[in-house]
């Protein structure tokens, strides 16, 4: 039933590579970025959780199937996050008086 | 039964590799109910964070960073040995197997109890939310000067807002990895037996991919809670 076994060197890299970035986000966060801060800590997580999602998790290797089980689990965050925020970020745009 | 037929394959099956299959895709759809467990937490985290960005940057900075920093490290750590498990059992390998399962074990108990060091000194520190918030501004971590009373108030209910977001988010993640360590455990000893081979490794896979999911949780937890605005 062999599935693809990886090579160990593969897993090897991806750690170094996960170690690496980790190292990058705390060394950046002590930049004088302001309002960056957010994407650019959140840039660099988003790079080490498809790391492991890809190559730890093996979906780089997996059935079609299981992409759509992750898009669907993504889509379904983004409506719960975008429906909220158009609420919170959008209160006080009009001038109600019973604000 | 034929003889072809494994011991481990279920007869509604038509072969190990379909079984296979069907259970990593039960897995991810397990992992994609979690992501909206979890998505309830970063979405309280970001309403309030939009709306309290100094006290929750205030609260960053309150974390030691050099612990926070160390965990990721060690949990990183116990995802390699994890995928290595699995590889273990891929290739039939029991020493592998057993070995890298034993050292995830070591280093998710790690990551617990340096988590353990945090919320100790969270309680000193007076920063559990609800009756144990006692924190009112230290030596180490001055509040912002020129708040006024109200603002004051104002701005230790928003940093107990963090505080309460900040132990509900990890406390969780903590208990997902107890139950992952529990699970390991019996793994571990079904390893030793000899139960997992290239033919069937499935509870194994099974299980890394849920370290490998609590491993992202705190990929994303550890900017978001220790170094955003902490400077």
């Amino acid at each position: 039933m062999a599935e693809h076994v990886l090579p160990r060197r593969t897993y090897y890299t991806v750690f170094a590579a996960l170690i690496v970035l980790t190292l990058t986000t705390v060394f950046v966060s002590d930049l004088p970025l302001g309002r960056l801060h957010m994407p650019v800590a959140l840039a660099i997580a988003v790079a080490k959780g498809v790391l492991v999602v890809l190559f730890f998790m093996h979906v780089l290797y997996s059935p079609r199937l299981t992409w759509l089980v992750i898009a669907a689990a993504l889509f379904w965050l983004a409506i719960l996050m975008v429906l909220t925020l158009t609420d919170y970020l959008s209160r006080g745009w009009l001038p109600l008086t019973n604000r | 039964l034929s003889a072809k037929h494994p011991a481990v394959l279920a007869h509604h099956f038509e072969d190990l590799r379909q079984q296979h299959q069907a259970a990593t895709l039960g897995m991810w759809i397990f992992l994609a109910t979690e992501v909206l467990l979890f998505g309830g937490l970063f979405l309280g985290y970001t309403v309030y964070r939009l709306l309290f960005p100094a006290a929750f940057g205030f609260g960053s900075g309150m974390q030691n960073k050099l612990l926070g920093s160390v965990n990721t490290v060690v949990l990183i750590g116990s995802s390699l040995t994890m995928a290595l498990a699995v590889r273990g059992a891929q290739v039939g390998d029991r020493r592998v197997l057993v070995g890298c399962l034993a050292l995830t074990l070591v280093l998710g108990a790690t990551f617990l109890g340096i988590k353990a060091v945090e919320y100790t000194a969270d309680y000193e520190e007076g920063t559990m939310p609800g009756p144990l918030f006692t924190f009112r501004g230290s030596e180490e971590h001055p509040l912002p000067e020129g708040l006024g009373t109200a603002g004051r108030t104002a701005f230790l209910k928003q940093l107990e807002m963090y505080f309460l977001l900040y132990f509900l988010m990890t406390g969780l993640h903590a208990a997902h990895m107890v139950l992952g360590m529990s699970v390991i455990c019996v793994l571990l000893v079904l390893s030793r037996r000899g139960r997992f081979g290239p033919g069937y490794y499935a509870p194994v896979e099974l299980m890394g991919l849920y370290w490998h999911f609590v491993d992202i949780i705190w990929i994303f937890l550890f900017p978001l809670l220790y170094l955003v605005g902490s400077h």
